[in-house]
């Protein structure tokens, strides 16, 4: 039935559609919502409508940007608010969500500080409450490298960053040069820390090739994969570094423009990092000519607003625009058309750290990376190993699993990640070795479960984390996480429709379609965990 | 056929598409039927609902048809177990939780790709809502709607400029909105109709086809169409006058709806309050 010659078509005249017309100012409605809902605690209708009238915005437009994000109240809520955590590691260390009777009282996907379960974190017009918390970081200082500051230096103190060996880097990058700074990071074969293990060489070579301008470079600090918490450590105790590694990334690609995407449960990452740029740019280390670099670079930091899926840096670029968080097409890639359609280097935190150990100028220092470690261990906290450490050397780090308790599983990678077997720990942590045993390394989340934990309510969990989350854009994920936590909670509570093993096939269908045809990495590995409890724990007995 | 092409393969078979093509174009001119339910012709692609989907050698995910430029050498696969399954699920995911009823193809293609939307049984979670009723030229009734965007994209940026509605709320109590969810009265609409003109489920209706559907006397087998140019001013637009022969005890003829060309070069499909909804002194 094929027939082997070409069929030439004659397409309908399709009308002209150009694409979307990026307003002026459209990127300040997200710091505009903030700013209304810092003052008075929560968004009025007449607070947005201004906002719209101010920024020549459609009102409508405004209400779906706001109503996209989970930190913005509609009705009347207190300026003083107590967020707790309710994502599976601080419902396991006892978490409980809480009653519609406390209104300063309010549920919150992951904090972010899994290390301290069950997370609590207090703010008062968005800002926060409580001092900063000591770094989680166990080790001693001479062990760490990316981390070699951490709870060492004064995180507001410039001086005190460069008397630990703070701008090397970007003294070394001058003498190199954009191409060969270019190079260094390609030779070094950085992998992106943020989930998915992208050459970060290639992105670095790519944009520095793109054509048209300007370029930017943002970092992606909205770190939301539940148990993940390293980005937060770094940006609190070390936020020059993240400064630094900027001014470097904007030089070697050609970015006059750096943005940070923090996420809103980080207001003291927030005011630290706000508080290093204010200083970087006082000393000379950004502005016109940055760093004496020759050429000019300026960083913003945007605070996100409880959205996970604007860790999907597309999502995270509609975000910063003043657009609804929603992840877009690709092809195009951000190298070619990312931050308002223009070339964009991206990264996670943890990956622009690492470009300040390739240019010590006493030349690279070996890969290490960063494990964030919570749940049933003796000391949770950050971890950073050399690249190929174990995961059981990371839980022996962490003091193992505390004394009379067996362990039961380890949920590696997050909520997006897998859960693994006790006699599996043995596997290196890189991405080629924990692929082989169908895992991931993902955000280098680290959960550790004891066999005190019901496995099944840890999956129930996820499922309404997922449900929660789902921008709502694509239908594979926008119903498909409902319909996954919908067969969950019948199982959980022992009432299926019908065989267990029907909806275990119904796990599995809806799965399968949210793997193969949702448009972003969200719904696409929103099965991911689940998927590996039912077969290969056999949670509701279906193990295979 | 003139300007570059793009030479591909879709399910074995090698394709010559016009460069800037999309890969359901290709499928189209390889002969193969594809279904699409958030795609339409007059507003740019949003492959939200994700029943194009097909298999692009090489891809780790199944690729949206509707949206993707067809690329030199793309080896394009329409009918795998990846695909149909897919194509299935969409079905049963919007099946389960949307009213289809209205919609074109939706049985068909539930036959085509096996699906059973009943199988989330009868607790799954629906969109079920009250038909917002608040003004006298069209009504929204939300419980078919399967957020394609285009209504949206149609009052927005792309044909109107109006921005009255908006998709608000986020994951599966998304929803098309008003700001704060004021009644259209209270809104920027300005009542172009154009949002009905490219709604693919009929969630968007003439208030007139509600009505009669209401009273049990709408009958699409007894309306005709008829072009005219709109007389209310200069433009020229194009109007598709929807006349019903017979309407409860009244055998005269009624125009129950007005439309206009999506190949109309002056419209594109699109009109303005008056062209759409200002036939009324037609009928004294």
């Amino acid at each position: 039935m094929t027939d082997p010659r070409p069929v030439p078509v004659a397409l309908p005249v399709a009308h002209p559609v150009g694409p979307p017309v990026t307003r002026p100012r459209r990127d300040a409605l997200l710091p505009s919502l903030h700013e209304a809902h810092d003052a008075a605690g929560w968004l009025a209708p007449e607070a947005l409508d201004a906002i719209a009238d101010r920024l020549g915005l459609g009102r409508a437009e405004v209400f779906g940007v706001a109503s996209s994000y989970a930190s913005f109240a509609f009705t009347p809520r207190p300026r003083r608010l107590r967020r707790v955590c309710t994502d599976v590691m601080c419902v396991v260390a006892g978490a409980e969500a809480p009653g519609a009777d406390a209104p300063g009282v309010v549920a919150s996907p992951c904090l972010g500080r899994c290390e301290q379960a069950p997370a609590v974190l207090d703010t008062d017009g968005g800002r926060a409450v409580a001092p900063v918390a000591p770094a989680p970081v166990p080790q001693p200082s001479t062990e760490r490298s990316l981390l070699r500051r951490v709870g060492v230096v004064d995180p507001s103190s410039l001086d005190d960053y460069r008397a630990h060996g703070g701008t090397a880097a970007l003294g070394h990058a001058r003498t190199l040069g954009p191409a060969a700074v270019r190079a260094a990071v390609t030779a070094s074969g950085l992998t992106g820390r943020g989930g998915a293990a992208f050459p970060a060489g290639r992105k670095w070579e790519a944009v520095a090739a793109a054509a048209g301008g300007p370029k930017y470079v943002v970092a992606n600090a909205d770190e939301s994969e539940p148990g993940t918490f390293k980005d937060r450590v770094v940006l609190e105790h070390d936020p020059f570094a993240v400064v630094e590694a900027m001014v470097i990334a904007g030089f070697a690609v050609g970015a006059t423009t750096g943005y940070v995407y923090v996420r809103d449960e980080y207001p003291e990452a927030i005011a630290r990092l706000e508080h290093a740029i204010d200083a970087a740019g006082a000393a000379g280390l950004l502005g016109d000519d940055a760093g004496g670099l020759g050429v000019p670079f300026r960083i913003e930091v945007r605070r996100g607003a409880g959205a996970y899926v604007c860790g999907e840096e597309t999502a995270l670029f509609a975000s910063i625009e003043g657009y609804r968080g929603e992840p877009r097409t690709k092809p195009p890639f951000p190298v070619d058309a990312g931050l308002f359609g223009r070339p964009t280097l991206v990264h996670n935190v943890e990956t622009l750290a690492n470009v300040l150990t390739i240019l010590d100028p006493a030349g690279p220092r070996p890969e290490t990376k960063l494990f964030s470690v919570s749940g049933a261990v003796t000391h949770p906290g950050l971890y950073e190993v050399p690249m190929g450490t174990t995961l059981a050397e990371v839980l022996d780090l962490a003091g193992g699993v505390p004394a009379g308790r067996t362990l039961q599983a380890v949920l590696l990678g997050g909520a997006a990640g897998t859960f693994l077997h006790p006699e599996e720990i043995g596997v290196p942590l890189t991405v080629e070795a924990t692929r082989a045993i169908g895992a991931t390394v993902g955000s280098g989340a680290v959960f550790v479960i004891d066999d005190a934990t019901d496995l099944a309510t840890v999956v129930l969990g996820i499922a309404t984390f997922f449900r929660e989350e789902s921008c709502g854009q694509c239908v594979p994920c926008r119903v498909g996480t409902v319909r996954q936590e919908e067969v969950l909670h019948r199982l959980v509570h022992g009432r299926p429709l019908g065989l267990v093993a029907e909806e275990v096939q119904r796990l599995r269908d809806v799965g399968a379609a949210m793997r193969d045809a949702s448009i972003c990495g969200l719904g696409q590995f929103a099965w991911n965990a689940i998927e590996g409890a039912v077969d290969r724990f056999g949670v509701f007995g279906a193990s295979t | 056929m003139s300007g570059p092409e793009v030479a591909v393969t879709v399910d074995g078979r090698p394709v010559v598409v016009p460069e800037g093509a999309t890969v359901l174009d290709a499928c189209t001119a390889a002969g193969i039927d594809t279904p699409t339910l958030c795609f339409g012709d007059t507003v740019a692609a949003r492959n939200v609902c994700r029943i194009c989907v097909v298999d692009v050698a090489g891809s780790r995910a199944l690729v949206p048809s509707c949206s993707r430029p067809a690329e030199p050498g793309m080896d394009i696969a329409t009918d795998t177990p990846r695909v149909r399954h897919a194509r299935r699920m969409v079905l049963e995911l919007l099946g389960s939780s949307v009213d289809l009823s209205l919609t074109d193809h939706v049985e068909e293609w539930n036959a085509r790709y096996g699906a059973d939307p009943d199988r989330f049984g009868p607790d799954a979670a629906t969109v079920a809502q009250p038909v917002k009723v608040d003004n006298d030229c069209f009504v929204r009734d939300y419980s078919r709607c399967i957020l394609c965007y285009q209504c949206t994209d149609a009052c927005g940026e792309q044909w109107q400029h109006t921005f009255a509605i908006a998709i608000a709320g986020r994951g599966f109590d998304a929803t098309v909105s008003t700001e704060h969810g004021v009644g259209l009265p209270d809104s920027a609409c300005v009542y172009c109709g154009n949002c009905i003109e490219v709604c693919p489920t009929d969630a968007l209706m003439f208030r007139t086809e509600f009505d009669l559907r209401t009273m049990g006397t709408w009958a699409p087998e007894r309306q005709t169409r008829t072009d005219t140019i709109c007389a209310f001013c200069g433009v020229g637009c194009t109007l598709t006058l929807h006349v019903q022969h017979g309407v409860g005890d009244d055998d005269g003829d009624r125009i129950v709806k007005v439309t206009s060309p999506h190949s109309s070069s002056v419209t594109a499909g699109n009109l303005c309050i008056k062209g759409r909804f200002g036939a009324g002194h037609v009928h004294p």
